[in-house]
């Protein structure tokens, strides 16, 4: 009797006991409450568009922006569009990340091997400045640089001078502009065939060491060719590069390139902050390395350079390279703080005076946040195919 | 005298030797210690005058500070509205009260056997934000109202971080789960919705926080600015808090849901009693580390218009009564965050290192 009950129960179980039928309940349910949620947020949001007088849709973009911005790398003044301003901000944006990528790299990696040197005193430095950068607020310390430091330089009149070249003052930082005349294009022409011949002399090389195991300096070589070429072509063109001198020209430098102080303050504090996070993943990346790993190269009879460039460079950036990158992503995301001095990126700009001006809360907010959502999603694709390139390759 | 008691030569012993390992092994080494240690000592010396031995302490008023040094006298006189903001002064007992119900709550974690810290710290994360929502906003129970517009301050900087990191919590471990199921419409649901937030930057939720929020709530419901702003950081986080929980979902051997499995538990109980202990455990310096990220961004909340602790140093240092106190307010507020962050950092250390079971691989 017993048994006959359980074959009964097994062989035909209650509909809502069966997980495949509650799996797919359940997601019916959750769907059908976004869904609801969605529309309820949407009836609300056109509703209350509607009270206000707000028109909906993207047709503010072609419309007059009427202000000016201080900063642009793209062509603008006040009478051309929205659109416009869009472009802006956004190279702004792009201009200030790379800055700060490439200078918190370098200051990161530096204070990351200072932090492993054998030399006490240069490790307990770096170890300091590693724990009192990244445990105080990045905004404060855009504060910092831009309404203590910055401000308090001299007035252009007094700047200070370097050569009668380089000015810094309390307007921003000014620096000699290379002006390229006639004749410029065999530099640049130069330059190609340079980058081609490494590029070629590389793939030789390498065939080269693969058949007979000779090595060849190839990096010396190429370094040579990609100095010399150029350095060659720019003597036969007769030297053809001028210096445009910034010059005091009423109130301020006119000249040259210039480097506005809110520039200045973010790209400082942003580097500054990115290193000292970027210093501690060197540090465990380079320490993941096994000693073993050394001991076996030199066990092989490879010298010390190469040792660190085939064997610990290669896994120690296996180890460093993910967090990297998330790194960088932060100081994209960072750059953003430019709003509360004045520096004119995307969220400044179009987030800000774009977005008051026209009152289109919805449209501009979707925008930005598409851009930043565009930019993660691209860098963080770029992440995994590179993972799965550099990834260790088991049975 | 035996040959074992000879001491060995001078410079392989003590001071000396220490330095010739450390500092002087090379002449490179040597040349850099020489250059590093003259750089520190000629800027060390002015920076110990500026905040020492010139600075001013004491006096009535802006006229006081005319020495060469900071003028902590600035922070001093100000320092009522750094920690309390607009909050009225006969009123300021009940934000004691909470400084010091937090510090009986939290402190203790810190200390190793201290009698009962583990319901200290449950108090901490339950009774604590009721005795707070009673206490600080008033209104209730004969307390005289206080707006939380007048709020500010250190005050209003430990509330955002504080709430934030409390409210995120059940979103995130929900959102975390949600992202290990094997419903494929759950799933592809949390993820769109942790991956858009973490990566916008906080500000622009902060600014859709306060200029999106009311168009999308109905017709006459509207919150505070600093409820919009809490709303904001709250889903902003709990992204975050979702990543690092689902860290120790995956750090949780199979062998544990199926254990729990065999024993009959169902979805629920099985993730309650058996997989989320373990993994929470687990991920208790996560959790500290995003709170200390947290916490030093709630500082972007300036931007959106509320008075944090930045915020009120930022709006007293343009007073054109003190000249040129930008410097002393910055490291002032500096030095705040310092002091949070670096303790509750090395603290989550301290707990990676003994929540290190050797077991991972």
């Amino acid at each position: 009797m017993k048994k006959q009950s359980i074959d009964s129960r097994s062989a035909k179980p209650k509909p809502w006991y069966d997980p495949r039928v509650r799996a797919l309940f359940f997601q019916i349910i959750s769907l059908a409450v976004v869904f609801w949620a969605g529309w309820v947020l949407i009836d609300n949001t056109l509703s209350n568009m509607e009270d206000r007088g707000i028109s909906t849709g993207f047709g503010f973009l072609d419309e007059t922006a009427g202000f000016g911005i201080i900063m642009h790398l793209v062509p603008f003044d006040a009478t051309m569009s929205y659109g416009r301003t869009f472009w802006v901000g956004l190279t702004n944006t792009l201009l200030v990340s790379a800055m700060g990528v490439v200078a918190a790299t370098i200051i990161g990696f530096l204070v990351g091997v200072a932090r492993l040197s054998s030399n006490w005193l240069v490790a307990k430095i770096a170890l300091v400045y590693i724990e009192v950068i990244r445990n105080i607020p990045l905004l404060l310390q855009i504060f910092f640089w831009y309404f203590a430091v910055l401000a308090s330089l001299p007035a252009p009149r007094q700047s200070m001078e370097v050569g009668g070249a380089f000015f810094l003052n309390n307007r921003g930082l000014y620096l000699p502009g290379p002006v390229t005349q006639d004749g410029f294009g065999l530099v640049w022409g130069a330059i190609l065939v340079a980058i081609a011949a490494a590029v070629g002399l590389r793939s030789w090389a390498k065939k080269r060491q693969k058949a007979s195991g000779q090595i060849f300096p190839t990096v010396k070589v190429s370094i040579a060719l990609l100095v010399l070429l150029p350095l060659v072509a720019f003597f036969i063109a007769g030297q053809p590069l001028e210096w445009d001198l910034p010059a005091l020209k009423g109130f301020n430098f006119d000249g040259g390139i210039s480097l506005i102080p809110e520039l200045a303050a973010l790209w400082v504090a942003l580097s500054l902050y990115t290193a000292s996070f970027i210093a501690e993943i060197v540090r465990s990346g380079i320490l993941a390395v096994s000693k073993g790993q050394t001991e076996a190269s030199k066990a092989l009879g490879l010298p010390n350079g190469l040792t660190l460039r085939l064997i610990v460079i290669p896994q120690a950036m296996r180890v460093i390279i993910p967090p990297l990158t998330s790194q960088y992503l932060n100081l994209v995301k960072n750059s953003s703080l430019a709003t509360a001095i004045g520096y004119p990126d995307l969220v400044s700009v179009f987030m800000g005076t774009t977005l008051n001006q026209t009152g289109q809360a919805v449209e501009v907010v979707a925008i930005t946040m598409s851009v930043y959502l565009t930019i993660s999603l691209l860098i963080s694709l770029l992440m995994n195919l590179y993972n799965r390139a550099v990834e260790i390759k088991e049975r | 005298m035996t040959e074992s008691t000879i001491k060995p030569p001078k410079k392989n012993l003590g001071p000396v030797k220490w330095m010739r390992t450390h500092l002087f092994s090379s002449w490179y080494n040597t040349l850099l210690t020489l250059v590093v240690g003259y750089l520190l000592v000629t800027s060390v010396g002015p920076l110990v005058n500026w905040v020492f031995l010139d600075a001013t302490f004491e006096g009535s008023g802006p006229g006081d500070c005319v020495g060469e040094g900071a003028c902590w006298l600035f922070v001093n006189q100000r320092l009522n509205f750094f920690i309390y903001g607009f909050y009225p002064d006969e009123l300021q007992w009940r934000v004691d009260i909470m400084f010091a119900l937090l510090a009986l709550a939290f402190v203790p974690q810190f200390i190793e056997g201290f009698p009962g810290r583990k319901w200290l710290g449950i108090f901490g994360m339950t009774g604590l934000p009721i005795i707070g929502y009673v206490l600080i906003p008033g209104g209730i129970l004969g307390l005289e109202e206080v707006e939380s517009s007048k709020w500010g301050g250190l005050m209003l900087t430990l509330i955002l971080a504080y709430i934030g990191i409390l409210a995120s919590l059940p979103i995130g471990v929900l959102l975390a789960i949600g992202r290990r199921s094997d419903m494929p419409v759950i799933r592809g649901l949390c993820v769109v919705f942790i991956e858009v937030w973490r990566a916008v930057p906080l500000i622009t939720v902060l600014f859709m926080a306060s200029v999106m929020l009311p168009l999308f709530l109905p017709e006459g419901v509207n919150f505070e600015k600093l409820v919009r702003a809490l709303i904001g950081i709250t889903l902003w986080q709990s992204a975050y808090m979702a990543e690092v929980i689902r860290g120790g979902l995956q750090a949780i051997p199979r062998g544990q849901y199926e254990a729990a499995g065999a024993l009959g538990l169902g979805y629920w109980r099985k993730m309650g009693l058996v997989i989320l202990p373990q993994a929470l455990k687990l991920v208790i310096p996560g959790i500290v580390n995003t709170f200390i990220a947290l916490f030093k961004d709630t500082t972007l909340v300036l931007i959106i218009g509320l008075f944090d602790i930045l915020g009120a140093v930022q709006s007293t240092i343009a007073d054109p009564a003190w000249q040129n106190v930008a410097i002393e307010g910055y490291v002032f507020v500096a030095f705040c965050f310092w002091v949070f962050c670096f303790g509750i950092s090395r603290y989550s250390q301290n707990l990676e290192r003994k929540l290190d079971t050797g077991h991972k691989t």
